[in-house]
Formats: structure tokens, C-alpha cells, sequence
């Protein structure tokens, strides 16, 4: 059966034709990472080539970002292009909502998610006591509200864990989490930002064991072990099948009282896949029940502590459980510049490098090049957004004044939005990718513009104002001709502002798919890959400097010759 | 219908700040190519009156005409573009050259020969186009930042010239200097010129009648003998006596 095409997301479709998006490979990125499999290599152009090019519009395949989930979503792309269905990977969106809210949108068709997380975290409602329960329970809700199927569970449990270091486990007798919750008070713990405010984390979990903690910090998971290991948290939640656990030598505390509730991992699928993808779909419940609890710590250890590259820690787990041959020899590694890349790229993380920095960063130099362009791009469309809307504004505000504190007070309200909120509010209207990215971004660089014009003009200097007007300028000659050139240097020193900080907040579009210097930070981060970090914070350092830098030109070009240095 | 005698006329001018009247029905007139000084002390209108006659300020009641024509009926760009005027802060552009600040008006009515007219004017006020022509405004003194507002009142040719304390903010000798300058200017060329000050003395240098102004209200208009020989009441010659001109 044949598909209709995938909507292309409004901007995208827009903004196709332009050289600048063909350069950063929104249009026509590199073909996607070749993958380590053996027998024909049905790539998207093979598949393309079959017939009806535009129907057969490749799988998206998506996860949140972390290892395991990195580990899972590459295993579903190698396994449907082992099957001779076209993919494109869109790794390490945000967090559960982004990932959600894209699935239901249609942006993305499959991404792997836990039982426990789709009742509590999507549906709200409380964790029942079995997995069985608790899968019948998500299938029946996701079907009956969105068209959403979650195919057969993968086999293994990733419940929440609650681990200590084994020297606090001994001097304080901790065994189970009642244990834990006599002593809590004393002790720091250091958990993710959503553990700290899901019914399913600690406000639970505080509830059904009376537990306390005497300080509480919120940590990302990538830097959480670091921190328990030295000493500067106590406690944290992990994963039950976190290579960590083993490396640093922990100790899981028991859930005595079954509070988390079970969190089978399994294949969650878009209503479009269900519906119109019967092969894709047969592809991915192949795994159901194929991996155990041990298989995959083993996996996430690989990719987490070994520092081995996800899509051959993918492969390699494949072939073991027959699903795929074994490859002839190792994968081809050069193929890594793909890396984590724009939109419609692969974006596999790469293996944390075994070299130096400055090698890691000449190696993926092509890779990092794309980045740049790309979050050059997103910054570019927002700012210049930005300004186009906030000028105008700033302009018309001083002229009704009365109200224009409060509307500058309003716009900077926007600024106090958490950037992950506010992509994730924007899904469902404008999906993933670049478009909620440059939208969230330009609303970010909305109010350092407004506030700058709207004081740089109303502080002109009012005697050349009434004179040029009492000598016969018409309004608008007064705006273009004196007004605007003297506010000139507060305004630009506003645009200055924004694009510093477009710069830096368009890392996050990452975690929406928008691809940009976000991408190997996120994926570095999921990881613990240092350099793959450095590898985007570097560049987007220096754009930072560059873009500021180009602004400060224009601003000497901008200020009118006749003011000195300094004043405006 | 008569042909104007006034260039500028105020007749029952009314104007209200909230509850000030900083016009309170007041009537004025210059005769064509006249001088004359509107004087008073700083709140007393005089500004605001100068003001009605460029449509900066519109009445509440009464009318101002210029040249005969009820300014209400004028397009305010148009008049203003007829007009001279030169304010306490010059007002110069501070993005603009000295030449290109003088050439303003010409430039704004599509004048070809904007820059030569502009030239001429910083000629006629003592400032050597060549020399001054291409400097900042911050480049200047304050007295030739007056000089160029003034040329720059001057360069379309107006009939009219409007001085809202074009003195006020300098030294003493530079002002000194400054109104003998302008005194000579202003006679060559024959405009009418209507000067706001504060300055008694300024008034009698520069106006050939001099209107006394207090709370909104005109207390006398006369030629400086007049005032001099005849203050119509105790304020004016309070004023004299002040200003040290008996």
C-alpha cells in the first residue's frame, strides 16, 4: 500500500528554495549516515528510486536525549532500513513533552518511551502496581485519544532507581528507600529537573515514604553520577539499566513500597505509521521482547562508559539477536561526518573520541562547518525577525508613551519563559524543526530591541526634535532623518544585545529538531562525551564573538560621523 | 478685502496648560518689515505666543494670522517652511554639517541651489562657508552654533523671522557681539522680526516696538521712548527700573 506524502512543516516548505538553506543542509543534506548492515543498502535514494518517489516518504525516527534512548531509536532506524524501509533520524529531542507533542503532531513517526512515563508523565493518572496492567492500560488511552500505538514492549524494565555510593550505603545501614527516608534529612540529593516535579518523582515519592531531603539540586543526568561520585550529592535517581550504575560502583536502593511504577520500554508509533505503514510496523515488533534488563545495561554501558558509538553498539545488538547479519568488518567510521547533524541528516551521535580535542575537532570539522551554518541561519531568521517587528514596535511606543512601560514589561515577561516550555507550547502549531525554533528565538530577541529603541528615541535630544520640526520636516522626515539616525547607536547596542543572546539560546533548538551547534552538546551531554560537547560550545562561542563583533561594525557605520564617540 | 498690513497678527489668543492660561486674550500685531521685541519674564507666555504664529502650539480660542492668512487654514509644514526661526539652544542637528544644517529648509522645499543659498547665508552671519562649512556642530563655540542657527533661519529667504532667545545661553560678551551681528543683519535685510527675550536691553537693541508680557496678558506695546516715558503700568516701569535702562 502506498503512502500520501508527510506534510512538510509550514516554514520549511517556505523557505526550501533559498541557497542559504540548501547550504546548511535543510534542503539537501548529505545522504544519511551510512549504517553498518549488511546486504543491499536501502537507503533513502534506493528506496526513492523504487517507483513512486514522493509517496514513500521516509520513517522519522526520533528519541529523548539520552544513551539509552539514543540507543533504542538507532536500533529501530537500522532495523526498518534492514528492512528496506527509508529513514531519517531526528535524535535527542528535548524531553518528554517535545518528543510527545512532535509524535502527535505527526512530525515524528517513532520514538521508544516507558509505560510508566506515558501514564503519568502524558496521561496523569496514578501508576497501577503490574507492567502487563499498565501496558494494556497506555495502549487502550493513546489509541482512543490520539491514534497513538505503542507496539510490543521491548522486554526489559527501566524503573526509576534510587542510588547512593556504597561508602554512604554502609556507614548508614541504607538498603531500601524506607532506609533512605530515616536519614534523608541529612543528605543532599541531586535529581533531574522533571524528577523534581513529576507526580512520579519526588513529591511521590516524599508522600509514600515520609522522605525528606535535607537539600535538594537539580542536575542533569549526564553530569548527576559525576556529581555523587565526588561527594557533592548524596543521592540520585537513575535508571534501572544505567551503565553508570556499574561503573561507579553504587548502590540501588529497593522500592520496598512499589511506588515506581513499572516503565516497560517499548515502540511508540505516530497514528500516520499505525495506519498507513503496515511494513514499518512489522519491522519494529520484531524486537518486542527481544531484550532483557541485563542485555541492555550491557548496551548503555557500551555507549556510556565505554565510549563506543551508538550506531554500532545498535548493529552490534541486532546481529546478536539474529535480527540483522553480522557486518563484514568494522563500520565505517569516516562515514561520521554526518554526525549529529541538521535536519534530515543522520544525526547518530559519534563515538566519544578516544584522541585529542583538536583532532576530535579537525575530524568532525565538516560536520561542525554544517552547524555553524546552520545555527548561523537560526539566528539570522529570529534576529532579523526580531528586528523588523521590535523597531517598529519600540518606535510606536514612544510615540503613545502611556502605555509603553507596561508593553516593554509585557515583552519582557517573555524572557522569564523557560525556553524548553515555550518550544514545547509551540509543537503542536508549528511541529518541530526550525519554524518553533526561529519562533522562540525571535520572541527571546524581541525585548533587549524594544527597550533600546524605545529609550534611544525618546532620549534624542529634544531641541534638535522641535527644531527640525518648527523648520518644516514633516513627521516622517523628523523619524528617518533625525530621530532614528541619533537613536541609531542605543538601538544597534539593543540588536547587539539580542543576537549575543540568540546565539546562545539557539543551542536549545536542538532539543526541537532545528539541528544548529545545540546538536553534539545535547548529544555530548546524553553521552558524556566531552569533546563531542566541546565540539559544539567551541564554535558557538566564537560565532558569539563573531556576531557581535560584524554588530559592532555596523554599529560604527550606523552612528551618525557628527556625534562623538560615547554619546548618542 | 485689504491687503495684509500685519505680517503677524494675534487677535483674543487663547491658550490653556491644564489650569494655566498661558494665553489669556491676548492681541499683538507686527507690521510688515517691522522689529519687535516681545519681552517678560520667564512663565509670562511669550514663547507660547511666538510659538502660535509657526502652528508649534494651536489655540484654544481667538486667532493668529500670518502674512493675512489665518494660520488654522495654513498647512503647518508649509508655514513653518516660510518662517525663520532660531531657538536659546540653536537646535542644530547634531548629525549634520554646519552646511548641511544651514541648507535645511532649501533642501526641504527641493531647492536645486540649496548648498549656494546656504553658502550665502553663512557669509551674511560672519561665518566663512569654507572654513565652517564641513565641521560638526560640536565642533563650534556656542556664539557660532547661534550664528549658524541663525544663517540657518536666514537660507530660504524668509519674510519672517521668529528669535525665541536666541541669546539666552551666552556669555556676556559673546552675547554683546552677537546682537550688534544680528541688529545689522536683520536690517539689511528688511524681514519682519518678532524676538522673545527676557533681556530689557536685548529689547531695546533689537525691537523698534517692545511688548510687555505678564501672566498670559500683554500690559503695553510701544517704541522704547514710549515705555521709557510712559509705563502703562507699575510692572512695566518695575521692569525698567530693574533692567536699568531709564
Amino acid at each position: 500500500m502506498r503512502v500520501r506524502p508527510r506534510k512538510a512543516p509550514g516554514l520549511a516548505a517556505l523557505l526550501l528554495g533559498t541557497p542559504l538553506l540548501a547550504m546548511t543542509g535543510f534542503a539537501s543534506g548529505p545522504p544519511p549516515r551510512h549504517l553498518p548492515t549488511a546486504g543491499p543498502p536501502p537507503e533513502a535514494g534506493a528506496a526513492l528510486d523504487d517507483s513512486a518517489p514522493a509517496e514513500r516518504a521516509p520513517v522519522v525516527v526520533a528519541s529523548k536525549p539520552f544513551a539509552e534512548s539514543y540507543i533504542l531509536a538507532e536500533m529501530f532506524a537500522q532495523i526498518l532500513d534492514a528492512r528496506g524501509i527509508a529513514v531519517r533520524r531526528r535524535l535527542g529531542l528535548g524531553a518528554t513533552a517535545i518528543a510527545f507533542a512532535a509524535l502527535r503532531a505527526g512530525d515524528i513517526d517513532v520514538y521508544p518511551e516507558y509505560t510508566g512515563t506515558g501514564l503519568v508523565a502524558i496521561l496523569g493518572e496514578k501508576p497501577p502496581s503490574t507492567g502487563g496492567e499498565a501496558f494494556r492500560r497506555v495502549s487502550m488511552e493513546f489509541r482512543a485519544r490520539w491514534g497513538v500505538r505503542w507496539l510490543p514492549p521491548l522486554g526489559f524494565q527501566n524503573t526509576t532507581a534510587i542510588a547512593v555510593r556504597r561508602a554512604t550505603a554502609d556507614s548508614l545501614h541504607l538498603a531500601t528507600i524506607s532506609d533512605l527516608a530515616r536519614v534523608s534529612r541529612r543528605l543532599v540529593g541531586g535529581f533531574s529537573p522533571d524528577f523534581l516535579g513529576r507526580a512520579d518523582g519526588l513529591p511521590g515519592l516524599e508522600k509514600a515514604y515520609g522522605l525528606h531531603m535535607g537539600q535538594t539540586r537539580a542536575l542533569l543526568q549526564s553530569v548527576k553520577y559525576q556529581a555523587l561520585a565526588s561527594g557533592e550529592v548524596d543521592v540520585i535517581d537513575g535508571y534501572g539499566t544505567d551503565g553508570q550504575i556499574a561503573r561507579y560502583n553504587l548502590v540501588v536502593l529497593r522500592d520496598d513500597k512499589h511506588f515506581f511504577p513499572p516503565y516497560d520500554a517499548a515502540p511508540l508509533v505516530s497514528r500516520h505509521l499505525a495506519e498507513d505503514r503496515p511494513d514499518a510496523v512489522a519491522a519494529l515488533s520484531e524486537l518486542g521482547g527481544m531484550l532483557d534488563e541485563a542485555h541492555m545495561r550491557a548496551l548503555n554501558r557500551r555507549v556510556e562508559v565505554d565510549g563506543e558509538d551508538v550506531a554500532v553498539v545498535a548493529h552490534d545488538a541486532l546481529a546478536s539477536l539474529g535480527l540483522v547479519p553480522d557486518t563484514v568488518g568494522p563500520p565505517p567510521a569516516a562515514a561520521a561526518s554526518g554526525g549529529p547533524g541538521g535536519v534530515g541528516t543522520a544525526t547518530v551521535p559519534e563515538a566519544p573520541s578516544a584522541g585529542s580535542l583538536p583532532a576530535y575537532l579537525w575530524s568532525h570539522r565538516h560536520a561542525t562547518f554544517r552547524q555553524t551554518l546552520r545555527h548561523l541561519l537560526l539566528v539570522v531568521l529570529s534576529l532579523g525577525g526580531g528586528i523588523l517587528v521590535a523597531v517598529p514596535l519600540g518606535l510606536w511606543l514612544e510615540r503613545v508613551r502611556r502605555s509603553a512601560e507596561g508593553a516593554i514589561r509585557a515583552v519582557g515577561l517573555l524572557q522569564t519563559v523557560p525556553s524548553i516550555a515555550l518550544l514545547a507550547f509551540m509543537i503542536p502549531i508549528l511541529g518541530i524543526g526550525v519554524g518553533p525554533a526561529v519562533v522562540a528565538l525571535f520572541l527571546y530577541s524581541l525585548y533587549p530591541i524594544v527597550r533600546n529603541t524605545y529609550s534611544g528615541v525618546r532620549d534624542v535630544d529634544p531641541v534638535a526634535v522641535d527644531a527640525a520640526r518648527a523648520l518644516g520636516m514633516t513627521d516622517a522626515q523628523v523619524l528617518t532623518r533625525v530621530r532614528l539616525p541619533l537613536a541609531a547607536p542605543v538601538i544597534m547596542a539593543g540588536i547587539r544585545t539580542a543576537a549575543v543572546i540568540d546565539v546562545g539560546t539557539a543551542t536549545l533548538a536542538a532539543f526541537i529538531g532545528a539541528g544548529g551547534l545545540g546538536d553534539p552538546i545535547v548529544a555530548g551531554l546524553a553521552l558524556s562525551d566531552t569533546h563531542m560537547i566541546l565540539s559544539g560550545a567551541i564554535p558557538a562561542a566564537l560565532l558569539a564573538l563573531v556576531v557581535d563583533g560584524t554588530l559592532s561594525m555596523a554599529e560604527g557605520v550606523v552612528r551618525p560621523r557628527g556625534l562623538s564617540r560615547g554619546s548618542a | 478685502m485689504s491687503s495684509p498690513t500685519w505680517a503677524l497678527e494675534a487677535r483674543g489668543a487663547l491658550k490653556c496648560f491644564g489650569p494655566v492660561r498661558a494665553l489669556d486674550d491676548v492681541t499683538l500685531r507686527v507690521a510688515v518689515g517691522e522689529a519687535l521685541a516681545l519681552v517678560g519674564e520667564s512663565g509670562s507666555g511669550k514663547t507660547t505666543l511666538l510659538r502660535t504664529f509657526n502652528r508649534m502650539v494651536d489655540l484654544d480660542a481667538g486667532e493668529v494670522c500670518v502674512q493675512g492668512v489665518p494660520v488654522a487654514e495654513t498647512d503647518p509644514v508649509a508655514l513653518r517652511r516660510s518662517l525663520g526661526y532660531v531657538q536659546q539652544e540653536g537646535g542644530l542637528l547634531p548629525h549634520w554639517s554646519v552646511l548641511r544644517n544651514v541648507a535645511l529648509v532649501p533642501w526641504l522645499q527641493g531647492r536645486a541651489d540649496a548648498d549656494s543659498r546656504a553658502r550665502d547665508a553663512l557669509r551674511l552671519v560672519g561665518l566663512d562657508p569654507d572654513t565652517f562649512g564641513s565641521r560638526w556642530p560640536r565642533q563650534l563655540s556656542g556664539g557660532q552654533r547661534q550664528r549658524v542657527a541663525l544663517a540657518r533661519a536666514l537660507a530660504d529667504g524668509p519674510q519672517v523671522v521668529l528669535l525665541d532667545e536666541p541669546f539666552g545661553a551666552l556669555d556676556a560678551i559673546t552675547r554683546g557681539e552677537l546682537q550688534v551681528a544680528f541688529a545689522r543683519v536683520v536690517v539689511s535685510l528688511g524681514v519682519t522680526l518678532l524676538l522673545v527675550t527676557h533681556d530689557l536691553r536685548e529689547a531695546f537693541l533689537l525691537g523698534r516696538r517692545i511688548a510687555v508680557m505678564r501672566a498670559g496678558r500683554i500690559d503695553q506695546v510701544a517704541s522704547p521712548e514710549e515705555l521709557l516715558a510712559k509705563p502703562a503700568t507699575p510692572y512695566v516701569a518695575e521692569l525698567l527700573e530693574k533692567a536699568g535702562v531709564t
